[in-house]
């Protein structure tokens, strides 16, 4: 495919996912930060997050299955979830874990769980994401050309 | 013959008629002498007899009187003289005796009638208190029927059972055949047949209550007896000989009004109740008084207790109703409740949800006047910049319009330059009163304080909207800001009485006038000006836009400066002033402001890159904190990073000129290490600058941070730009609170 299209593929796309709430702009911010001493800024940086995440997850299945949840540590985990994804812009995620902590406040197990569940799917959707978003960065790189940075006329 | 002393009789005795004598002397003294034996042996056996002398005498003269006809028997035969000497004497004798006996007599005969006379009046006596025994005991008796029917009807509280047991007692105690009570109906103009002994279901028969016998008897207390063919008594089967009597009485049925609290209620009822009782038939029986008086007494019990269910019933109602107001109101608090509660996650989502696009909109526009711009490109962004700046400003408005309301605002105090702040006013009302081609002037009074402590950013808001309403509703012509200091003597304005404000040496009234020569407003919207989302109808200003919480805002932050605006106006097409005076505290030093507040709009100075400023991060979260080094590696920090707190107080030496520590995560008490550096570094140039970074964005944690000794707070997401102007502004100042 032309280093053109795919360039346009990769900006279109990456609008797509701000316009439907995947990224916000913390997501800017971090791709500000890679440069050339940097390359790989981004990439480390989301891959950091799914493997905190996965632990965390495993964390937050079990405490939900005890006979008497320990919300505070519930709580602790949901809060560490939101803090990695705000700090990487996947404002989905970050809303989830927000509902998530409002049902640990109200110590409202039926919520947690459901919430459980809707922080799983957003982490997994929005990993979808960005395996499609940096394969077409790979792509663009493999061919040569430069990541084209974003201009976002909202 | 001898010469005896014999007396010769005078007659022979063989004669007829003395033959005759002798036997009925005989026979006489026979009587005479068993007269007394008889009278002896009765009083003996008689127990009582007064006059034991009486006898005694008279039984001498009767025995004497025997004695005499006795001895007369010898008389009538030859016999001596002793028998006559004998004969005298017992003659005598008897004849003293019988003179003292009748003169005895004369005593005792008065005596003897008149205890006659007392016996007959202790009999007729004894038959008086008999019949009064009787009187007492059937009072007695009725007492005794009042008090247990008085129990039995005043035992219930309820009207039917009340009602119900008087007719059943009373046909009990009085034997009555029939007992009924007619009840008035609601009209008033009849009376009803409610209840009767015999008859289970009364057919509802209703006579008219304006008979004349019915009046006889509503008009007397007393019962009173009516003809058994009046239509109240005639319910009946007929077929007998001779209805009984009937009576009938007056039942008062008294309201709750009646009862005064200090008299007994005033019977000035129109309401009563008819209670009929009829005697059985064919009986020869009569009312009489004290049955009467029974059935008196009983129909105002009755009265008494059934105005006690009313009584109980209207308490019953009353506290019924207040129970469903109860619940009405619970409802309705619980309603406002959640209405309260939902408005407040509208807002709190609404704020959040607008804010993320707006931190969007100002981080990019922030980047792009990082690149290379042509000056028209640069004029664009900064205009964008400072128009999302104001729209940011909105949003907080709102949330701030809710929380003025709730009452929970505080005014941020500070002390701040007052000309920089209406120059910037100034400044941004520069552009839109030019397109508009006005001419807008500034009067600041030479005794104008520079700085004054204050809420800076609701001030400038205040001006704001002030100024930017002049310029809204002017369409030509010129806008004058004037700004002095308030004097006493104008203090008191005449138009605003209430407002007494009193200066002292520690503040300030400021009073700014903005002046404009556009639409005016009509004297009658004035009053409508500063409530919210009103707006006039004037067709100028229909298309200006504006939500219409400007004003109220304003009026709200002035009032919260302990200030008072006012808005007057000659008329439509006349211009008009709005004019507010607010109270600003005068700082003591002007050279050492405490704490300076950071300008919302980061501005581009200071150096791109701190080149080997050696800093340490603290954070948790793994994420968080690479993203945090990325940030510090882009402006070339050499960034140590650190996951704990024993970590940082380990690895933390004066060779770190800052650190950052991540407050909001909970468990983790980064207050604690603050204060432990704190202690670590005794001298003050050797301490390395300590900020928290958090996402909290209440007063709470920025107090909490300044009382552990911190130098900052900033506020996540942290933007490349923020980071920069924090680290320079760091480096200067050594503090930096950022406005939360």
């Amino acid at each position: 495919m032309e280093l053109v299209q795919i360039q346009r593929r990769l900006v279109d796309y990456t609008k797509s996912l701000f316009m439907e709430g995947f990224l916000d702009a913390q997501f800017l911010q971090l791709q500000q930060l890679q440069d050339d001493s940097n390359p790989d800024f981004v990439f480390e940086v989301v891959s950091l997050f799914f493997e905190d995440f996965e632990k965390l997850l495993n964390e937050l299945t079990i405490a939900l299955d005890q006979p008497n949840v320990d919300f505070k540590k519930l709580d602790s985990h949901v809060h560490q979830l939101k803090g990695s994804s705000s700090s990487i812009g996947a404002q989905r995620v970050k809303n989830a874990c927000i509902a998530f902590r409002n049902y640990c406040d109200v110590q409202n197990i039926e919520g947690c769980l459901t919430c459980l569940q809707q922080v799983k799917q957003e982490c997994y959707l929005v990993k979808n994401k960005f395996e499609t978003l940096f394969r077409l960065e790979q792509q663009i790189m493999a061919s040569g050309g430069s990541v084209p940075t974003i201009e976002l006329g909202f | 013959m001898d010469s005896c002393n014999c007396i010769e009789p005078q007659w022979p005795p063989d004669d007829l008629l003395m033959k005759y004598q002798y036997i009925s002397d005989f026979f006489i003294a026979l009587a005479y002498f068993s007269i007394p034996l008889e009278l002896i042996y009765f009083v003996k056996k008689s127990a009582v007899f007064p006059y034991r002398w009486v006898l005694v005498q008279f039984g001498a003269f009767i025995v004497l009187c025997g004695a005499t006809h006795l001895i007369n028997l010898w008389t009538f035969t030859m016999h001596t003289r002793t028998v006559a000497m004998v004969m005298t004497t017992a003659k005598v004798f008897t004849a003293v005796v019988s003179c003292a006996t009748a003169l005895m007599l004369v005593h005792i005969i008065p005596d003897l009638l008149s205890v006659k006379t007392r016996e007959l009046f202790l009999k007729n006596k004894a038959a008086e208190l008999d019949r009064e025994m009787g009187l007492i005991r059937t009072q007695e008796e009725t007492g005794r029927h009042v008090r247990m029917l008085t129990h039995e009807i005043r035992s219930t509280l309820d009207r039917h059972t009340i009602l119900k047991t008087t007719l059943v007692e009373l046909g009990r105690t009085l034997a009555l055949e029939e007992c009924a009570l007619w009840m008035p109906t609601r009209t008033g103009l009849e009376l009803q047949l409610s209840y009767t002994l015999r008859q289970q279901n009364p057919v509802g028969y209703t006579v008219p209550i304006h008979l004349p016998v019915i009046n006889q008897v509503f008009s007397s207390s007393h019962a009173v007896k009516i003809s058994p063919n009046c239509p109240v008594a005639r319910i009946r089967p007929a077929g007998k000989y001779m209805p009984g009597e009937v009576v009938a009485v007056r039942v008062p049925l008294l309201h709750l009004s009646n009862f005064q609290i200090n008299d007994w209620p005033e019977l000035s009822t129109k309401r009563y109740a008819l209670m009929v009782l009829m005697l059985p038939s064919d009986s020869a029986r009569q009312w009489h008084v004290h049955e009467l008086e029974l059935v008196e007494v009983v129909a105002d019990q009755v009265a008494v207790a059934l105005s006690h269910a009313a009584i109980l019933e209207e308490s019953m109602r009353a506290r019924d109703l207040l129970m469903e107001q109860n619940v009405a109101l619970d409802l309705a608090r619980r309603e406002a409740e959640t209405a309260i509660r939902a408005r407040n996650d509208f807002l709190a989502v609404m704020n959040h949800e607008m804010r993320t696009p707006m931190h969007a909109i100002i981080a990019l526009s922030s980047l792009l006047q990082e690149t290379e711009l042509t000056p028209e490109q640069r004029l664009m962004v900064e205009t964008i910049l400072k128009s999302s700046n104001l729209l940011s400003t909105l949003i907080n408005d709102v949330l701030d319009l809710s929380r003025l309301e709730d009452g929970s605002l505080q005014l941020d105090l500070g002390t701040f330059n007052l000309f920089a702040v209406f120059r910037e006013v100034l400044n941004l009302i520069k552009p839109i009163a030019s397109v508009k081609k006005l001419h807008v002037s500034l009067n600041l009074a030479p005794d104008l304080p520079e700085y004054a402590i204050g809420d800076e950013k609701r001030l400038m808001q205040t001006i704001l909207n002030v100024v930017g309403n002049a310029v809204k509703f002017s369409k030509e012509g010129s806008i004058s800001i004037t700004a002095i200091v308030a004097k006493s003597e104008l203090l008191r304005d005449s138009r605003t009485p209430e407002f007494f404000p009193v200066p002292s040496d520690n503040h300030f009234y400021l009073r700014v006038q903005v002046k404009d020569s556009g639409v005016g407003i009509s004297p009658q919207d004035i009053p409508k000006l500063f409530t919210k989302f009103a707006q006039t109808q004037s067709t100028a200003t229909r298309n200006s836009g504006g939500s219409g919480l400007g004003l109220a805002i304003c009026k709200r932050f002035v009032n919260l400066m302990e200030g008072h605006i006012w808005i007057e106006s000659d008329g439509l097409g006349k211009g008009c002033t709005a004019i507010f005076m607010v109270k600003l505290g005068i700082p003591e030093r002007l050279n050492e402001p405490k704490l300076p507040f950071m300008p919302k709009v980061p501005t581009n100075h200071g150096p791109t890159a701190f080149p080997g400023l050696k800093v340490l991060v603290m954070d948790e979260n793994g994420v968080s904190r690479m993203v945090t080094k990325g940030l510090l590696v882009h402006l070339g920090c050499d960034v140590t990073m650190v996951s704990s707190s024993e970590e940082c107080l380990h690895v933390v030496s004066h060779e770190h000129k800052v650190v950052f520590m991540d407050v909001c995560v909970p468990g983790m008490d980064g207050y604690e290490v603050a204060i432990r550096i704190n202690e670590k570094f005794t001298k003050r140039h050797e301490r390395p600058i300590i900020v928290a970074l958090t996402g909290n964005t209440d007063k709470v944690t920025k107090e909490n941070c300044m009382r552990v000794g911190m130098d900052g707070v900033i506020l996540k997401p942290v933007s490349l730009d923020k980071m920069r102007s924090v680290l320079t502004e760091l480096l200067e100042h050594r503090v930096l609170f950022e406005a939360i």
